[in-house]
């Protein structure tokens, strides 16, 4: 080597230490995919189906592979993921969430260590959620206006109230139902068996769960869709759910409905809960520190997996037809998602106190 | 005439698709995964899947189908290996298996045992993939009659096991049960969230504090794996490592593989029954396969003649629960694939990568995609065969390990226990549980209170209790719209027959019981050491009544009060009878007063602080260091072997555990050093 390579060299390696643009190249390492969830469940699902594809677009094609980190409700996994650098870690680690994480953030738990906004989003996937009646309550909707449900008894399989079914749960409350749900079921899947055995008489189900389950039995009769929960447009207004375009949403059911308002604090929590239940449920993050032109490379190889010639064929039955948000998008939707109005969330916490004895302090 | 007119053909199009050398190959390479991943204890179906989960994607589907059913199918096969060699159950599905596998390789019979094994196993698979072909386009109705009241009472049969393997004074059974039951409700509740035994305050300790990391641990609960381990297989090994033999007494081995398929043979009928007892607890979807084994070996003892043997090597008790087990994975697919409702923890994996082949499990598989239906079925029985075959082959030759000198054995085991344990939540808090629970497994054994019950009582607690506050629920909620509504839910025919068979198990199980030492004879001695634990426990659920009582959910509150209450009552009768008995009563027992572990030429704690030891260095050095130090100290001050011999052995231990990580891409436990220093993997 001369003295001038040397020095041109030299000189590189300190522009590249003073952190100037650089180019990632994972070529020949591993990416860690960590979920705070176990092998079971749709957050695996959804991990499992991203990671081969990133593994070809990522420059350098490292091998992506899914890390399970279940325990404590998902907070496990994202208080340790908050521990995590990006000088520690150089684009090999990143972060998959779900609606389950960020409810207890929202809702102020004292388990939760993490502050979304130290992290730095490159994906963000929607999904969508559909309720569906047995006939003989269904008979009883006139049209939209559900008010003819007031008067009956439900019964209701569900995971817990501080989870994902805090948005449906508030909704029954909303229509003036009175659902008693039974708590403590391990999935969604158990609630629509319950249904089906004559047990439950309400259920919902994630859009691609609704597909693959619930459809069977609206063609056989013995269960109506009723609502959707519904999707955001570029404005952030709830419209119909575009997997689902003949099913109303809840905020028409709601408007036709006598007693419940689209309006009001009940309407704000309902809104900000759902949003980041559903349409802001699940994200992909770098740890805190990354550089933007890290973000940059990671966001470019998800646009890369979204262009795909096949990724409507190959995404529509495991995510359902959603918006796989980037760049912005996903910045807005992780804004969307992770910031609830201090009077929403008030309300959320008083009503799970005084409802169902659940304290959150 | 119609089912079949749907099957048949489905089922020849299916056979066409699978008899191609590209998916033989397949589901060849899945079987000898499912073999390697099976044989050590801890890691299963679900590891094994989690493997090949990355390269489903894009595959073919009938080869992608192969290779995960038969990496699946044979796991419940291979997993006998530890169980009856070890006395360590290889899974969920082999505990029952160690009751008599692990003594008959005591008498040097394990070739015996495990080619019995293997040929029930395989004649369940069988079984399960036969009845599965037909039962799976009429099951829909039936699995549907089993609502929450049924499912309540089948959990209730299997408690009811407990009466039978309570061993000889029936209290110390119930007392053990509840113990368990009670473990099994640490943590968060899974109605209203409240925390059990753990205190509320630890949940606002600061991040990164161990009090808040064993919150984290704790909130969870404690998990099968551990208890698994720490219950049957720590007590078993430092037993063994104590006794300085090999683990077939006097190295002697005695009938081979052949008389393993002849005993079969002469237990035919059996193996009939237990395999149908699988395919039917396998049907039920939120049962879980983990109790099964113990129903079919509750079944297999009432049903003998000559009950004697059991727990001192009885061949029956291995042909029973391992025709269930391996007949249960075919049962499962059933509310898998029709109702997309995973029955375990491995099927919830399987179902994801039949998600990646572009298939949702639901009633739309198999009414539009029947031959890929059938495609399941037909590799779960191809790699049944293929798997038993082998393993029967293996039998003869790895038996031989039991004749090895243990104390050569014992640092690898250890070594696999650990990694296994730790797989369970990747914590530091898994080694820590794992060697509390084992002492608790220690004495258990040393004062003969029955393990197997604990153990059904751990395993059943979350079902229980959440069937009974649901079932609960539902019923009061169905009779209030009225009497005939509410006794049509809960005293369904289905019921009533559950109902019948668990009290005539409950009352023959206690005549019984008196017959049956599920863990050998064990002699009696002094009063003070037996009164001391039979206080400790006292003292745990004593502290477990208070903290139950103390939570404001009556939801959550009701059912660990109730079983403490039951396990309190239970305890203090006994607390009478020792304090009115003589010293001499069986009420005394204890291993250390005569027998194999009183002559023993080690001390139980000398023992255990090897065990100790290499936790403890684990927690400061990480477990890759830990382990290398550890084991270099054992072979050359506890075996008394050479430099040379004890680097080497070490050495290939490393290698072979640092592989076997790398391979499944998991970690090891990190200690104190590595939050100070960066280290490459595998130190990390």
């Amino acid at each position: 080597m001369t003295i001038k390579t040397a020095i041109v060299a030299a000189g590189f390696a300190v522009t590249a230490t003073l952190g100037a643009a650089q180019d990632l190249d994972l070529s020949g390492k591993t990416v860690d995919y960590v979920i705070p969830f176990s092998e079971s469940g749709g957050s695996a699902k959804w991990a499992n189906f991203y990671a081969p594809l990133l593994s070809e677009a990522l420059p350098g094609n490292p091998t992506v592979v899914v890390k399970y980190m279940p325990g404590a409700g998902s907070t496990k996994g994202a208080n340790w993921f908050q521990a995590q650098t990006w000088e520690d870690t150089e684009g090999t680690v990143i972060f998959g969430t779900s609606g389950s994480t960020q409810f207890p953030y929202l809702l102020g738990d004292p388990r939760v260590r993490y502050e979304y906004s130290d992290w730095n989003v490159v994906l963000a996937s929607g999904t969508g959620g559909v309720a569906y009646l047995p006939p003989a309550m269904a008979e009883k909707l006139d049209g939209l206006d559900a008010s003819g449900l007031a008067g009956e008894d439900f019964i209701w399989g569900s995971q817990g109230a501080t989870r994902l079914d805090l948005v449906p749960l508030l909704a029954w409350k909303m229509l003036g139902m009175n659902v008693e749900p039974v708590f403590g079921i391990k999935g969604r899947g158990d609630g629509r068996l319950m249904f089906e055995r004559g047990e439950a008489n309400v259920d919902y189900q994630t859009s691609s769960a609704y597909l693959a389950n619930v459809t069977p039995l609206v063609e056989n009769g013995s269960a109506v869709p009723w609502m959707t929960w519904g999707a955001l447009d570029e404005n952030g207004d709830i419209v119909r759910d575009p997997t689902f375009p003949d099913i109303p949403t809840f905020k028409e059911v709601c408007e036709a409905t006598e007693g419940c308002n689209t309006s009001g604090e009940a309407w704000d929590a309902w809104k900000a809960f759902m949003i980041a239940g559903f349409p802001a449920q699940k994200m992909i993050f770098l740890p805190k520190g990354s550089p933007d032109w890290a973000v940059d490379a990671y966001t470019e190889a998800l646009n890369k997996v979204l262009a795909r010639d096949d990724f409507a064929e190959i995404s529509e039955a495991r995510l359902g037809v959603y918006p796989q948000m980037t760049g912005k998008g996903a910045k807005n939707t992780l804004t969307l998602g992770t910031q609830v109005p201090a009077e929403a969330k008030a309300f959320v916490v008083d009503w799970l106190q005084e409802d169902y004895g659940v304290s959150l302090k | 005439m119609d089912l079949l007119a749907t099957a048949l053909p489905a089922l020849g199009e299916a056979f066409a698709l699978i008899l191609q050398p590209q998916q033989l190959l397949y589901l060849t390479f899945g079987v000898l995964l499912g073999l390697s991943v099976g044989v050590f204890p801890g890691l299963g179906g679900i590891a094994g899947l989690s493997l090949v989960l990355p390269f489903i994607f894009g595959m073919d589907p009938v080869s992608g189908l192969a290779l995960m059913v038969g990496l699946v199918a044979v796991v419940p096969t291979s997993d006998t290996f530890a169980s009856v060699l070890m006395g360590i159950p290889g899974s969920s599905a082999s505990q029952a298996t160690v009751l008599d596998g692990f003594p008959l390789a005591r008498k040097g019979e394990a070739a015996r045992a495990l080619a019995a094994a293997f040929i029930s196993s395989l004649f369940g698979g069988l079984l399960g993939a036969t009845i599965l072909t037909f039962f799976i386009l009429i099951a829909r109705p039936l699995v549907l009659a089993f609502a929450l009241p049924e499912m309540l009472a089948v959990t209730l049969l299997g408690l009811a096991m407990v009466a039978i393997l309570a061993g000889r004074i029936a209290l110390k059974g119930v007392a053990a049960a509840c113990l368990g039951l009670l473990v099994g409700t640490i943590g968060e509740a899974g109605h209203g969230g409240s925390l059990r035994m753990v205190p509320e305050s630890w949940m606002f300790a600061a991040t990164g504090s161990t009090t808040f990391e064993s919150y984290q641990y704790l909130a969870d609960g404690i998990k099968l794996v551990i208890v698994g381990l720490g219950i049957f297989a720590i007590p078993e090994i430092i037993s063994l490592l104590r006794q300085n033999q090999s683990i077939a007494r006097g190295a002697q081995l005695g009938s081979g593989w052949a008389q393993g398929l002849r005993d079969w043979w002469a237990n035919v009928w059996l193996s009939v029954r237990c395999s149908s007892i699988g395919v039917i607890v396998g049907v039920i979807p939120g049962l879980g396969g983990s109790v099964v084994d113990w129903i079919a070996y509750g079944h297999t003892v009432q049903t003998a003649k000559d009950r004697s043997q059991f727990g001192s090597g009885d061949i029956r008790g291995v042909i029973g629960p391992e025709s269930s087990n391996n007949a249960k994975e075919g049962g499962g697919l059933v509310p898998t694939l029709i109702f997309g409702i995973p029955g375990s923890g491995s099927m919830a994996v399987f179902i994801g990568g039949l998600a990646l082949l572009g298939y949702e499990a639901g009633p739309q598989l198999v009414q539009n995609n029947l031959d890929i239906t059938y495609t399941v079925v037909w590799s779960l029985a191809l790699a049944n065969v293929l798997g038993a075959g082998l393993c029967i082959g293996l039998s003869g030759p790895i038996a031989r390990l039991t004749t090895i000198r243990f104390t050569l054995l014992a640092p690898f085991l250890f070594m696999m226990i650990a990694f296994a344990a730790f797989q369970s939540r990747q914590s530091l808090g898994d080694l820590v549980a794992l060697f509390a629970i084992g002492l608790l497994g220690i004495f258990l054994r040393r004062f003969d209170w029955s393990r197997p019950a604990f153990l059904i009582g751990f395993v059943l607690s979350t079902q229980a209790e959440n069937f009974s506050a649901n079932a609960n629920q539902i019923a009061g909620f169905k009779f209030k719209q009225g009497w005939a509504e509410g006794l049509g839910y809960v005293a369904t025919p289905i019921v009533i027959v559950i109902a019948l068979l668990t009290v005539v198990s409950v009352y023959f199980g206690i005549r019984q019981s008196k017959q049956i030492r599920s863990e050998g004879d064990v002699a009696t001695g002094s009063k003070r050491a037996p009164l001391i634990f039979l206080l400790a426990l006292l003292a745990y659920v004593g502290t477990a009544w208070i903290n139950a009582y103390s939570i404001n959910m009556i939801s959550d509150k009701i059912f660990p009060l109730a079983v403490a209450s039951v396990g309190l009552l239970a305890l203090v009768a006994l607390l009478v009878r020792m304090m009115m008995a003589g010293e001499g009563d069986e009420i005394f027992a204890d291993r250390e007063a005569s027998g194999e572990d009183a002559e023993a030429p080690h001390s139980l704690w000398g023992t255990l602080a090897w065990f100790g030891a290499l936790l403890l260095l684990t927690s400061l050095l990480g477990f890759v260091l830990a382990l290398a130090l550890f084991m270099v100290a054992f072979f050359r001050v506890r075996a008394g072997l050479n430099w040379v011999w004890s680097l080497g052995l070490t050495a290939a231990g490393i290698a072979f555990i640092c592989f076997l990580a790398g391979m499944l891409n998991r970690d090891f436990p990190p200690g104190l050093l590595q939050s100070y220093v960066n280290l490459p993997w595998p130190l990390t």
